[in-house]
């Protein structure tokens, strides 16, 4: 930043030498503006005005069919939902939420990249299909876990009656302590190919010459697992899991479609319940409030993700 | 001598994919035959496997009776839409942050990839309020701005790491013969280009099909993208597995087909943006 300064210091003191070198230098100081200013113009006002107006809204009690009523509450909103029990439920769902289903994702990808890594027949085939969860729209994978885990039609207690793995029909979505769980086991299915993927791509960039020497050194394949694959392979599970970690704690659309945050509160989180609050009640001043509250909390994850991803960019 | 080695193989390596290959499979597949299975039949007995059972019947009824087609309309101008915008300013986007060193070159992409990880509920109210004062609730071009969201930061950093691998050497041999900057660029790098820009518009289309949460939010009477409408398929008195599996099929239809045929540079593309930034 401050070389970039510097040019432009330079660029102006230089200026009065000829007009035809002070025409092209400026142009070209300004040509990368140019270009990025219809995309920076655009998020301006579909992401940061926006965002702004958030913020605001959340220091207002607003309902939005009595925007009349609307008046200034300062901090009251998040007072208010600090001693919300709702909001306490939700920050420990989210938590469960994330602290499952990222690593059983990551486990599960991690295995299957393994696996496609090897030589075999039909290993293009097989990629392609198992890619196919992250394909599917939300909605109908949240429909389609539904109609499985129906309780008295869904072929998920079917199969389990007829292995005796369980005696009675069990349902799923609608028992308080097992709907969270159900979902995780859901959102597992649609995100593990995004894992598998991308390790694939890390395994992948490991010379074959380094199990090569491991072999003739008599290392088992378990060790070279530990001491050659893991940490060829840690910087895209530590990207990939990062990102996975604000992505699924942003995705509420499957669990909306699949139990609404029900029964109860046994499946809110907290972007879900800044929706379902604002959606229902048209409380848009306490749902914003829920909303910044949870960005704050996942800003910690964002800063991570980012400090690494810049470093990259260095360059 | 090869057979022990092949049947370890299967052991070892097949059959073990294919157990993960059907788990990836089994619930969309299930879904298919829920959407075969006349819904009477399904009623009685059940999805049917075999495919005496099967008949079209619920697509017939998907097809004749909702206005799921007018939907589908719907879904596809919005993608359209959102892939046009997407794509128009972030390729001038991408090749001013790879060919240019200028200052707040570093903040400024650091804001692209922060509004991706901005939770869509903060954005979804907010944009709510803002789009009823202005009047664009409930039609295309505000569901197109609202996915816009998504898809330029995406589509920004996709493509810088695109134009970051055409080599610069030509787009300075072009300018050395008289071209300027943008003739350049419109002559030798978009050309070279196109392979990134058609496979980050098609990422783009399918997030923009698949998408539901504003779809639900800021559209939903006159404009009812297909996600919204798979969801209105659920009867009034008990829910219509065979019709609603039906929509359900033919929704995720065009995305899933569209992500099959370029997958396989998408990945490369898609996991070396998040590799290496």
């Amino acid at each position: 930043m401050t070389t970039a300064g510097n040019d432009r210091m330079t660029a102006t003191t230089a200026s009065p030498s000829t007009d035809v070198t002070i025409a092209t230098p400026w142009r070209v100081r300004l040509m990368p503006y140019m270009l990025l200013a219809p995309a920076v113009l655009v998020t301006v006002f579909i992401v940061f005005f926006p965002m702004v107006q958030a913020l605001a809204t959340s220091f207002y009690d607003l309902i939005l069919w009595r925007p009349n009523a609307s008046r200034f509450v300062g901090f009251g909103n998040y007072v208010k939902l600090f001693a919300d029990p709702v909001f306490w439920t939700a920050l420990g769902n989210t938590a469960i939420w994330i602290g499952l289903t990222v690593p059983l994702q990551m486990g599960l990808g991690l295995v299957t990249a393994l696996l496609l890594n090897r030589e075999f027949p039909w290993r293009g085939l097989a990629r392609g299909l198992i890619i196919i969860p992250w394909a599917l729209p939300s909605v109908v994978i949240a429909l389609m876990w539904r109609w499985i885990y129906d309780p008295n039609t869904g072929i998920l207690n079917d199969i389990l009656i007829y292995l005796s793995v369980v005696q009675s029909a069990v349902p799923w979505l609608a028992d308080p302590d097992l709907a969270l769980y159900a979902i995780i086991a859901t959102l597992t299915w649609q995100g593990f190919p995004f894992f598998a993927v991308m390790i694939l791509a890390g395994l992948q960039g490991i010379p074959k010459s380094h199990y090569e020497a491991a072999s003739i050194d008599g290392a088992s394949t378990w060790r070279q697992f530990v001491h050659i694959t893991l940490p060829g392979i840690a910087p895209v599970l530590a990207t990939a899991g990062l990102l996975r970690v604000i992505w699924v704690a942003n995705s509420m659309d499957v669990i909306f479609v699949m139990t609404g945050g029900g029964p109860g509160y046994a499946t809110h989180t907290l972007p879900l319940y800044a929706f379902v609050r604002a959606r229902q009640n048209l409380d848009f001043g306490y749902g914003t409030t829920i909303a910044v509250t949870f960005t704050i909390l996942l800003g910690a994850v964002v800063a991570l993700y980012l400090a690494r991803t810049m470093r990259e960019v260095e360059r | 001598m090869n057979k022990p080695s092949t049947f370890r193989r299967i052991i070892t390596t097949d059959l073990p994919v294919l157990i993960i290959v059907l788990f990836a499979m089994a619930p969309f597949a299930w879904m298919v035959l829920t959407s075969l299975t006349p819904t009477k039949a399904l009623n009685a007995t059940g999805v049917s496997i075999s495919p005496a059972g099967w008949s079209l019947d619920n697509y017939v009824r998907l097809l004749q009776q909702t206005s799921f087609l007018d939907n589908m309309l719907d879904s596809l101008i919005i993608a359209c839409g959102t892939m046009a915008l997407g794509l128009a300013v972030a390729v001038t986007a991408a090749y001013a942050f790879s060919r240019f060193r200028f200052g707040g070159r570093k903040l400024l992409m650091l804001q692209f990839l922060l509004i991706n990880m901005f939770p869509i509920v903060l954005l979804i109210l907010p944009l709510f309020v803002l789009m009823r004062k202005v009047g664009l609730l409930d039609t295309h071009f505000g569901l197109i701005l609202a996915n816009a969201t998504v898809a330029i930061p995406f589509a920004v950093w996709m493509l810088t790491s695109y134009v970051g691998a055409i080599p610069k050497s030509l787009d300075e041999a072009a300018m050395i013969d008289g071209c300027s900057r943008l003739t350049a660029l419109r002559r030798i790098v978009l050309p070279l280009m196109l392979p990134g820009i058609i496979s980050t518009g098609i990422y783009i289309f399918i997030t923009a099909w698949n998408e539901y949460l504003y779809a639900l939010t800021l559209g939903g009477r006159n404009v009812r993208p297909v996600t919204v409408a798979i969801q209105t398929l659920i009867g009034e008195y008990q829910i219509e597995w065979g019709l609603l599996a039906a929509g359900a099929v033919v929704g995720a239809m065009p995305a899933t087909i569209l992500f099959l045929l370029v997958q396989r540079r998408l990945i490369g593309g898609m996991t070396q943006g998040a590799v290496k930034g």
